[in-house]
């Protein structure tokens, strides 16, 4: 994803294309726009993700990057533009949706059910066949087997986010949209979360990720993007070393601080 | 990589959801124990409050008893979409392979079965306070519940997922839906009327084809609206 002029809305397709063949994207939004009555809180973002792509968003809240991953995952419909997952239209059916894996910092977990269960009905829900192994597998690599049987109400903030990770791996999704979830989790989690993330992007998937905390959000990232006012206000691609969060920080701060002015 | 699955079919998915929604309920037991604490208390404060001399109880009954069924099922309604909103797990729901008629007729089966907990209880409580016997035609009474509950539940939950977008919806919820349980409760309590006053159950047939015409209409309007009710 190449980084455009302000007040560019359009992201295009990564550079890392240029280099290896060409992946058929799994995720493209075209121009969308979502307005609430008659304030866009999304207004004509485009972006294009292939496997193994990760775009961190950033951008102060009231941004409309929430909206805008809840458009990416088919959860709301646009008032204009498109979004595709797979080649295939958003909301889309059930095969469609089963493409995406939600985590946000509601956890979406039933307090009363123990973090198995919550995970064995997510599963189910995905219609995947081998439930007991799969919920088994993902609660090992997020950390929490131990605790696997322990209702989610009794577990503490920080891993019951871990089980909510759990609980949107555990299909395997091709696109993993991420809303802050690195709130509340101590440096065990945040780093399973991280590997687990890293793991789900080599196999295949493709990431966007909300954070507020930039070295997390650096650290996956191949494409970055700043949202201000429902638009991108500045894209970067990651070379080869990564973005120099220092920079990249200064940069942030100097478009919030005219976006506020 | 993508792991190998199979589409959830519409039954399987309805009874994942409702299994999931009574085991929380198992679990909690929560709008279970206030929706039986209600029915009890009903049925005590009508008995006290009733004159036998002056109304037999087989005129009083019927009244009672689907006064109690409608709003104890409403407890139960009430939390059938409470629970999604924590941590907003509908969103979880949503994102799913599950069909949105699937994930309907798995909260109307929970709420089916929950109301049918209730009037387990409430029935014999009816009985016994009013010294009621219906004899042989106590199939007749199980069967004209069970109509009446499948509209209830179903036009319930439907309103349920409305109003659990709304910041009252404990208010919300029997305002919109009372009076789309008149035309189920007025011939399930006319039917269940003449059973109680030991008129043959073929008087009653005319009020159960009522009853019938109204879940298939209520069963498959619902079924058809609740798409769009969760929609944003």
């Amino acid at each position: 994803m190449l980084a455009h002029d302000r007040p560019t809305r359009t992201v295009p397709p990564s550079d890392h294309a240029n280099a290896a063949p060409v992946l058929a994207p799994i995720l493209e939004a075209r121009a969308v726009v979502r307005r609430f009555g008659g304030r866009a809180a999304v207004d004509g973002v485009s972006l294009t993700l292939r496997a193994g792509d990760c775009l961190a968003l950033f951008g102060p809240n009231g941004a409309g990057k929430t909206t805008l991953l809840r458009l990416l995952g088919g959860l709301i419909k646009p008032t204009r533009g498109e979004v595709c997952l797979a080649g295939h239209t958003l909301p889309g059916d059930g095969a469609t949706r089963r493409l995406v894996g939600l985590i946000s910092h509601h956890t979406m977990l039933y307090a009363a059910l123990t973090a198995r269960e919550n995970i064995r009905f997510a599963a189910e829900c995905q219609g995947v066949l081998d439930v007991e192994g799969e919920t088994t597998r993902v609660l090992t690599h997020l950390q929490v087997l131990d605790r696997a049987d322990t209702p989610v109400r009794s577990l503490s903030r920080g891993l019951q986010q871990r089980v909510s990770i759990a609980r949107a791996l555990v299909h395997r999704p091709r696109l993993v949209l991420l809303d802050e979830p690195y709130t509340g989790l101590d440096d065990v989690g945040a780093s399973a979360l991280t590997e687990a993330l890293r793991d789900a992007q080599q196999d295949g998937a493709a990431l966007v990720l909300i954070t507020h905390h930039l070295h997390e959000g650096l650290a996956l990232a191949t494409d970055t993007a700043i949202m201000l006012n429902g638009r991108f206000a500045y894209t970067k691609q990651a070379g080869a070393h990564g973005i120099d969060v220092t920079a990249y920080q200064q940069q942030y701060r100097s478009l919030v601080s005219e976006g506020a002015a | 990589m993508t792991l190998p699955h199979r589409e959830p079919r519409f039954l399987t998915g309805a009874w994942q959801v409702a299994r999931k929604d009574l085991l929380i309920e198992f679990r909690t037991r929560s709008a279970f124990l206030a929706a039986s604490v209600f029915a009890v208390l009903a049925v005590v404060i009508f008995r006290f409050t009733w004159d036998p001399t002056g109304i037999p109880a087989f005129e009083l009954a019927p009244g009672v008893l689907w006064v109690i069924f409608t709003f104890a099922g409403l407890l139960g309604l009430n939390r059938s979409f409470a629970l999604e909103q924590q941590d907003r797990a509908f969103d979880g729901l949503l994102a799913s392979q599950l069909s949105r008629e699937s994930i309907f007729a798995g909260k109307v089966i929970a709420n089916l079965v929950f109301v049918a907990a209730v009037q387990a209880l409430a029935l014999p409580a009816v009985a016994l306070f009013f010294d009621l016997s219906v004899g042989s035609a106590w199939w007749a009474v199980m069967a004209i519940v069970l109509l009446a509950s499948v509209g209830l539940s179903a036009v319930g939950t439907l309103f349920a997922a409305i109003a659990s977008n709304t910041r009252m919806a404990e208010l919300l919820l029997p305002m919109m839906t009372l009076p789309f349980f008149v035309p189920l409760v007025i011939p399930a309590a006319q039917a269940s009327a003449l059973i109680m006053r030991g008129q043959p159950i073929e008087d009653g047939l005319s009020w159960l084809k009522v009853l019938v015409a109204f879940d298939l209409v209520f069963v498959s309007a619902c079924v058809v609206a609740f798409p769009f009710t969760i929609e944003e």
